[in-house]
């Protein structure tokens, strides 16, 4: 005879130590430190801050340790941290011309005050596997030279990112926009910018907002979207104006002294798109910006942030929406992956009362369906029963 | 036992503060959806954020607390939610509906009827009722606003037009209060009727769409039919095979390889009550007769004509 299924509860402990047995794989060898996930995949720690919303990059390595390496799961744990986190303040605007560089390149300018810095970057490896690193030996190759030598100008810098002093590396953007060839984007009023994480976003959402969202955003479907506009969905003849990584300051004004004080520093990655614009009847021709910023190293990340920060401007700049890249209610909504990844999943819970409620409809329609057909004049109707 | 690392019922005071204030308003405006800022839990989006915020918020230490999933308190997302209310707020836990004060669900209203002294917490997946005829969360604002639902009357038209019967059979959309058009998450339409006129308070979370809505007690809940094609609720042709109910929310089961069909209660705790109470189904699998299913040999010139 049946019985009611009982035993959830016995059967989550099992699937707890099953996953841990996972976690922990074989343990003939050795297990992956924190501090080893810190250092040595650090681009993994990168896009776990950046999308966790949280900058902290022993807990975002023992997000991934616990997370066996599956990212987004990583950043749902993250997340999840960082909800119980007071809210102590708000800091002041990064200043990312003041910036200890690890890296810095302009594709709109050859020579660029302040110099560009190749640093660290898989763009001129060849791509393949170095097999020294399997014997578990030092790479052979397109890593050893780790001197960082400027492409111009600038003196040679120290490899190592934390010496680097902070220094005022004047913006591209800035140096256009003093010509007024590049469209800068005023402040909406004087009203501090909303906060994504306190208030839900709704729209229309003002630039403030999106460029939360975007930070915050999935770097998949930001890569896609912003991919979409290069290939005429929305197109937008973007130039990588600067790229820019390093060491920032982070300051706050605390009521009590309202005087600034630093309180950390924050690795970021940060990318300012120029983008061609013909101009309106009321705008000469001009250039004008999208913008990206995330935590850490992020290339593609900001690069595709820009991208489709600049494609959602559409309604500002007076351009006709007509891409899904350009329609803020779809491009955010759907941009986070912790959403995203649980809704789908939830299809994983039972619905066995929805379904049953399809299936007694489905049989209501068919014995309808039934009757129907024989009180049908033809004996048999073929197109009726294929459409059954 | 309580874990202290937390504060009571994991969210801080100032956030449960902000979602109670959101729901005063929910419960001022009958069926009117408030945005609110969801936070992340420590769930995933889409297994009950906005439920579990909802009991979080209003969860005293005086509570029993009842999660139910599917009708049942034994599926699994029901007793890790439970889990981690017993744990973050030591609360009293049950799974006898007349016992609990603080009722979460998931997909059912328990079939034993509620009181004053409950309240019902929803889980929402999809709170806009609209939002299968208009994605765009813009729009569907301005037509609450205006009560302009005539799109969703079309829907139900066109629904009884082109198959005879309207298509919803869960998450059956409904006016609360004559005012606003309302989702009543993904429960059968045999749950609506239970809405109407319930003297529990009846609370709404969607977390991943950040929203709130509420039924105060007390309030009308119309589901929204037709004159000459008037609502109503799924029957079986069964009762429940373990208590003989016949006027149950009915799951089925296929227990063997020949498809026969075990129908029982979907509300487990209803279903115990009843057996307690000596009542007893015919304990007999079913076999179902598909009324358009013809012997192979029948079927077989109409698939080589259709081919």
């Amino acid at each position: 005879m049946y019985v009611a299924v009982k035993g959830g509860a016995a059967a989550i402990e099992s699937s707890w130590q099953l996953l841990e047995k996972q976690r922990r794989g074989d343990t003939t060898i050795a297990e992956l430190s924190v501090a080893q996930i810190r250092s040595q995949l650090t681009l993994a720690v990168d896009r776990v801050m950046s999308e966790g919303s949280l900058y902290d990059p022993e807990l975002a390595a023992l997000a991934i340790k616990q997370a066996s390496g599956d990212l987004m799961e990583a950043i749902f744990l993250l997340r999840a941290y960082r909800t119980t986190l007071p809210r102590l303040g708000y800091s002041e605007p990064l200043d990312t011309a003041r910036i200890a560089l690890v890296r810095r390149i302009s594709a709109t300018f050859k020579e660029v005050p302040g110099g560009q810095l190749l640093g660290p970057t898989y763009d001129y490896t060849q791509r393949l596997l170095d097999f020294a690193l399997l014997a578990e030996g030092e790479s052979t190759g397109h890593s050893s030279a780790a001197t960082d030598t400027p492409l111009t100008g600038q003196d040679a810098k120290p490899a190592a990112k934390v010496e680097a002093p902070a220094q005022t590396v004047p913006r591209i953007n800035d140096l256009l926009a003093r010509e007024g060839l590049l469209e800068t984007p005023q402040p909406l009023g004087t009203q501090a910018p909303g906060d994504l994480t306190r208030d839900p976003l709704m729209f229309p959402a003002d630039r403030a907002l999106r460029l939360q969202a975007l930070a915050r955003g999935d770097e998949g479907w930001l890569l896609a979207m912003g991919y979409s506009t290069q290939r005429g969905y929305a197109s937008s003849h973007p130039f990588a104006g600067e790229i820019r990584r390093g060491t920032v300051s982070v300051e706050l004004v605390p009521d009590e002294l309202g005087f600034t004080i630093d309180i950390g520093d924050l690795e970021v990655t940060e990318c300012q798109m120029i983008n061609q614009f013909s101009g309106s009847r009321d705008v000469p021709p001009q250039f004008t910006q999208g913008y990206g910023l995330a935590f850490g190293g992020a290339e593609r990340k900001t690069m595709a942030m820009a991208l489709v920060d600049r494609a959602l401007r559409a309604d500002e700049l007076g351009e006709p929406r007509v891409a899904p890249a350009q329609d803020e209610e779809f491009v955010l909504s759907h941009a986070d992956n912790v959403e995203a990844s649980g809704f789908v999943q939830h299809l994983k819970l039972p619905h066995y009362v929805d379904f049953q409620a399809e299936l007694e409809l489905v049989r209501k329609l068919r014995q309808a369906h039934a009757e129907a057909a024989q009180g049908n004049t033809s004996p048999f109707n073929p197109t009726q029963q294929e459409a059954a | 036992m309580m874990d202290t690392h937390y504060n009571f019922a994991f969210l801080d005071e100032r956030t449960k503060k902000r979602i109670r204030r959101a729901l005063l308003k929910a419960v001022a405006v009958p069926g009117y959806q408030v945005p609110f800022g969801s936070r992340e839990m420590p769930f995933a989006y889409g297994w009950g954020t906005g439920g579990v915020q909802i009991t979080a918020s209003i969860i005293g230490q005086n509570d029993v607390l009842k999660v139910i999933d599917q009708g049942s308190d034994d599926t699994t997302n029901a007793v890790n939610i439970r889990r981690f209310f017993a744990r973050t707020t030591g609360v009293a836990t049950t799974g006898k509906t007349r016992e609990a004060t603080l009722i979460q669900t998931r997909h059912r209203i328990p079939e034993v009827p509620l009181t004053e002294a409950q309240t019902l917490v929803y889980q929402v997946p999809m709170p806009e009722p609209l939002s299968k005829l208009e994605p765009r969360r813009r729009e569907t604002i301005k037509m609450h606003a205006l009560s302009e639902y005539g799109l969703m009357h079309v829907r139900l038209y066109e629904d009884i037009a082109q198959l005879g019967a309207i298509s919803h059979a869960y998450d059956y959309p409904v006016m609360v209060n004559e005012r606003y058009l309302m989702s009543p998450s993904p429960i059968p339409k045999f749950d609506n009727p239970k809405m109407h006129m319930n003297p529990a308070l009846q609370l709404f979370g969607a977390g991943r769409e950040k929203r709130l809505y509420a039924i105060p007690p007390y309030t009308q809940v119309r589901s929204l039919d037709f004159e000459d094609h008037p609502f109503e609720v799924q029957h079986w042709a069964h009762a429940c095979a373990l208590c003989g109910a016949a006027e149950s929310y009915l799951d089925e089961m296929i227990v063997d390889d020949a498809g026969s069909r075990l129908f029982v209660c979907s509300d487990s705790d209803y279903c115990e009550d009843r057996r307690d109470a000596g009542h007893v189904g015919t304990q007999q699998a079913v076999t179902l007769h598909d009324v358009l299913a013809t012997s192979p040999e029948a079927f077989a010139p109409n698939e080589r004509e259709a081919a």
